[in-house]
């Protein structure tokens, strides 16, 4: 069999999906696939573009996995523009000249910004909203805006409204400047909500501190004064100031390609095709943005093309389908304009007959400006149909709603959408209601996947691809799971049926101080390794002030670091690191460190959270160390622990010539206020003095970053395994401020993580994200803020040093033994070899022979 | 570990056992281990309340379990610092290196077969720990 060619033009999400059907579906190799990218960079997912400045990489909004990458039946040639084709010789040529022939050729060109055409739209400062590249541009114009030294705010206008345009400004928002929207129709999203719905929104989003103009346009754009910024002169004569101007005014369909072959095209542009997506050449498709389909009862008329990404894949699934022979076309279903977009925290949904454009429709209203939700139906003249709706502000019936379009109500309209109405459930949708509109996949297909051992979101996701471009389906997805009887436990182990967070709320609410009372009432047998340290914890974030982790039956609940107040090594001893906040020390501090790690003979290195690690300590000489570490004025610095470890500082305003703030005396503040603070897992910090973020800290749970006007608050980062970037939680906040913000967040997951669940996956997991913990720890949405205050006072007036209430007290100390029967014998087990001058353990092998990487006698230069 | 199975009452037993004194029971802590040095050899001697939660367990009603030390999957001589607890009712403490459970009673490592540690016979006799070693 020959293999054919299929040559792809355009590397968007659109584009890929279709190099991913074409492989999952091509068993037998039919198909070569070269696809050619104007981008330098391979698919990513542009729907979620403006996570790009909350901290998503590149990397993770990539739409390409691996598999593809390797896969030797795909080419993929990126930075490489097509700009003619010869449909005689079926060959593209691209700008640099090379050509390629094709069997098929499929345009998957997308569309390019529109912008008005007003003087002074190409002055410096002025962008698009589009590529990754259009954000870096932007973010570095923003920067350079918040970096300068004049005062006032820093601007953005933002010009269009519509969903674009509401997306741009909430980036210029996450990069410190004050948006302003600039919308030429009446109202906020023309396109999809009426005019009540648009005064809500517009209300919303102006409490956002968006402001907004609606019924205006831009009439050009000049230099500000002395040279600084941008001016953009209003139709209504009002100039608004700007740092970065970004044009969001809509987009129009890329199909130059098409014109210059001669293919026709639709009447507002886009490459004319018929329901197969096959333009008037039968070699040629064009699919997604580009493409003007022709499908019959489609909303909104014939041969139009969509803006939207669920109508692009169902155009890429149909081409792979008819190459590989089959005989699949567009439906009207496909071409669904429905959208749910959560706006700068703002719901906004929009589905079938918004407008009530059918003949005969009635509109059924309810608006509520106090609750901020604007409910609309739009049924059949019968008020029995349902044909549409606009919801705004609360948009929770959605999935219920659209999933009921075309079919009959199962109650009065008004019903549908008022407070406290008709309820329907997910378990009353058909299996043919589409749950994600995205990738259109039903209910019934989901159904079958639970079915098949799809036992929670992550393997629905990844077998079906529900939920897996907007997300907004993900409650609906769970709410399946938990209706077909999957129930996913969030046991902490064989004695407690139920999870650390309820776990938390039983020992806060009764009061219970010990844990064989806990196992005993809420449990079942002794406990073990994984629900005492858990319980440990919480007792500790729960219990009386001044109480110590070592008291009583709590000691017996410890790990062993926590146990012996030191990090277990590999060879049975112990590290020992003392605090050093903020990572300042004196000399005489180090001279302390340094003449009690050479008397006891301890190896030591520095840490990345700048400080002192001392290794090979024996657990009966860990009193006598710290009784020389606290004389010397050392505390413990809970390595040992899942509490606060360290906050990192850079030098800040004392030395550097750059800083902003005095890093160093925030970092001390920080760390004295919660050292010793017990949670779910470690916590780490840090605080950078200024934008060079030299402390590194959106690497950790919570970091914060000196601006001219305050401190920025990123939360939720860390390292390790799986690193993530911080995200901004809060701009230019002062020092009272900020310390509340981290008070509030710390408690807020103390209580409601799982055991061993760092912030940065607590945080994906919270429903809601970043705005529903803003909600939560800076607006008192849930009325806790108050207790959670409370909880962090009493932690604050109840730290004593743990290694101080050890020395002093004779039980506690009596368990520091190397034997019961022998306590002052060393582990004979225990043996070092010499390491560039320090000891080590011995090699891995115990047992047999002695593994040594390198020799004891390794010479180090000028010794 | 034949020799375990071995009942014996006096202070010298069958050829090659004996009991040794190690210390006093209200040394243990219930709930927690102590590690012992036997001649040559490192015993972790675990109390747990003999009746479910009855934190205060007398001489009669605690038990006392001792197994070898040395934890078979790290080489670390560390199991009497682990965390004691129950697996499917089974008394067991979990190895602070790598978490791997020991079963109390058996000795056999619960997460991996190829492991188990030698089990050792304990009994309290006028308040004094004593363990059964060859």
């Amino acid at each position: 069999m020959n293999t054919k060619t299929l040559v792809i033009v355009g590397h968007g999400m659109v584009g890929h999906r279709l190099v991913e059907a074409m492989r999952s579906r091509d068993e037998a190799g039919q198909w070569r696939i070269v696809v050619f990218g104007q981008e330098s960079r391979p698919a990513y997912d542009r729907v979620s573009l403006s996570s790009y400045f909350e901290g998503a990489s590149e990397g993770e909004l990539s739409l390409v996995a691996d598999d593809v990458r390797r896969d030797q039946a795909v080419e993929l040639r990126l930075g490489a523009r097509v700009v003619a084709v010869d449909r005689d010789a079926q060959t593209v040529r691209t700008a640099s000249g090379q050509t390629r022939g094709y069997d098929t050729l499929v345009l998957a060109t997308g569309s390019y910004p529109f912008v008005p055409p007003v003087p002074g739209r190409d002055l410096p400062g002025c962008f698009v909203y589009r590529t990754l590249d259009d954000l870096d541009a932007i973010r570095t114009a923003a920067e350079a805006a918040v970096a300068r030294g004049d005062p006032g705010r820093r601007s953005g206008v933002v010009v269009g409204g519509g969903l674009l345009g509401l997306e741009a400004a909430r980036a210029l928002r996450l990069l410190g400047l004050s948006p302003h929207v600039v919308e030429i129709a009446p109202r906020l999203m023309p396109v999809q909500v009426d005019e009540g719905g648009g005064a809500l929104l517009r209300r919303l989003v102006e409490d956002l501190d968006v402001a907004v103009r609606c019924g205006v346009s831009v009439q050009s754009i000049a230099k500000g004064p002395r040279g600084r910024g941008l001016v953009a002169a209003l139709s209504d004569g009002i100039e608004l100031d700007a740092d970065v101007v970004v044009f969001s005014a809509g987009i129009r369909p890329f199909d130059q390609l098409a014109r210059a072959m001669g293919l026709p095209v639709g009447e507002r542009g886009g490459v004319l095709v018929n329901d197969y997506c096959r333009t008037a050449d039968e070699r040629i498709y064009a699919i997604g943005e580009c493409a003007a389909i022709a499908v019959r009862g489609a909303v909104g008329g014939v041969g139009r093309t969509y803006g939207l990404v669920a109508p692009g894949y169902a155009m890429a699934e149909v081409v792979a389908d008819r190459l590989l022979g089959g005989g699949a076309t567009v439906t009207a279903a496909d071409l669904d304009t429905s959208t749910k977009l959560k706006l700068l925290g703002v719901d906004v949904a929009s589905f079938g007959d918004a407008h009530a454009s059918t003949r005969g429709a009635l509109e059924v209203v309810i608006n509520d400006p106090v609750a901020g939700s604007y409910q609309k139906l739009v049924v059949s003249d019968d008020a029995k149909t349902l044909l549409g709706g606009i919801l705004v502000g609360d948009a929770s019936r959605y999935a219920t709603l659209r999933s009921l379009m075309g079919s009959k109500l199962p109650a009065d309209p008004v019903a549908m959408i008022a407070p406290g109405g008709v309820a329907v459930g997910a378990d009353e949708l058909p299996d043919s209601a589409q749950i994600c509109s995205c990738n259109a996949v039903t209910k019934g297909t989901l159904r079958a996947a639970i079915a098949k051992g799809a036992h929670d979101v992550p393997a629905l996701k990844a077998c079906t691809k529900a939920g897996t471009t907007c997300g907004s389906c993900l409650p609906t997805l769970k709410l399946l799971l938990k209706q077909s009887g999957v129930t996913v436990s969030k046991a902490v182990c064989e004695h407690f049926a139920c999870s650390r967070q309820e776990l938390f709320q039983i020992v806060a609410g009764t009061g219970i101080q010990t844990f064989s009372e806990l196992v005993a009432r809420y449990g079942s047998g002794r406990g073990c390794d994984i629900c005492k340290p858990a319980v440990a914890s919480i007792l500790a974030s729960t219990g009386a002030c001044g109480s110590h982790i070592l008291d009583g039956e709590q000691a017996t609940l410890q790990d062993t670091n926590d146990h012996f107040l030191a990090n277990l090594q590999r060879n049975g001893t112990y590290s020992v690191i003392p605090r050093i906040p903020g990572g300042e020390i004196t000399p005489e501090g180090l001279i302390a460190i340094g003449e009690i790690a050479r008397d006891f003979k301890l190896y030591t290195k520095i840490t990345g959270g700048q400080r002192i690690d001392m290794f090979g300590a024996r657990v009966e000489q860990l009193p006598a160390i710290w009784r020389r570490l606290v004389d010397a004025g050392f505390e413990s610095g809970h390595a040992y622990g899942k509490a606060l470890r360290t906050v990192k500082s850079c030098v800040g305003t004392d030395w550097c010539r750059y800083g902003v703030q005095d890093s160093v005396s925030m970092a001390i503040l920080l760390e004295l206020r919660y050292r010793g603070l017990r949670s779910p897992h470690k916590l780490k910090s840090a605080v950078s003095g200024c934008a060079r973020e030299c402390a590194e800290a959106r690497s950790k749970d919570f970091g914060v970053i000196a601006t001219e006007a305050g401190w920025n608050l990123y939360v939720c980062g860390n390292g390790g395994f799986r690193p993530r970037h911080a995200d901004l939680l809060a701009a230019d906040l002062g020092t009272e401020t900020l310390v509340r913000t981290i008070d509030r967040f710390l408690m807020f997951y103390i209580r409601t993580a799982d055991r061993l669940q760092r912030t940065a996956p607590w945080l994906e997991a919270m429903e809601g994200g970043l705005d529903h913990l803003r909600e939560v720890i800076m607006d008192d949405k849930l009325g806790i803020c108050a207790e959670l205050d409370a909880a962090m006072a009493r932690h604050v007036a109840g730290y004593s040093d743990e290694w101080r209430g050890v020395l002093e007290d004779p039980v506690k100390l009596a368990r520091f033994n190397s034997f019961v029967n022998a306590p002052g014998t060393p582990d004979p087990t225990v043996e070092f070899v010499d390491r560039r001058g320090q000891r080590v353990p011995v090699g891995y092998d115990r047992g047999s022979q002695r593994v040594l990487i390198s020799g004891p006698t390794l010479q180090v230069a000028g010794k | 570990m034949t020799m375990t199975a071995q009942s014996c009452d006096s202070g010298t037993g069958p050829v090659g056992l004996r009991w040794e004194t190690v210390c006093r029971l209200d040394r243990l802590q219930p709930g927690r281990g102590v590690a012992a040095l036997l001649g040559g050899r490192q015993v972790a001697l675990f109390r747990l309340p003999g009746a479910f939660g009855d934190e205060g367990a007398d001489d009669v009603n605690s038990v006392v379990y001792a197994i070898d030390n040395i934890d078979p999957c790290s080489g670390a001589a560390v199991l009497s610092r682990g965390i004691v607890g129950d697996r499917n009712g089974q008394p067991v403490v979990a190895s602070p290196i790598y978490k791997q459970a020991f079963s109390l009673l058996t000795g056999r490592c619960l997460d991996d077969p190829a492991q188990e540690v030698e089990v050792h016979k304990v009994r309290v006799v006028d308040g004094w720990i004593q363990v059964e070693l060859s």
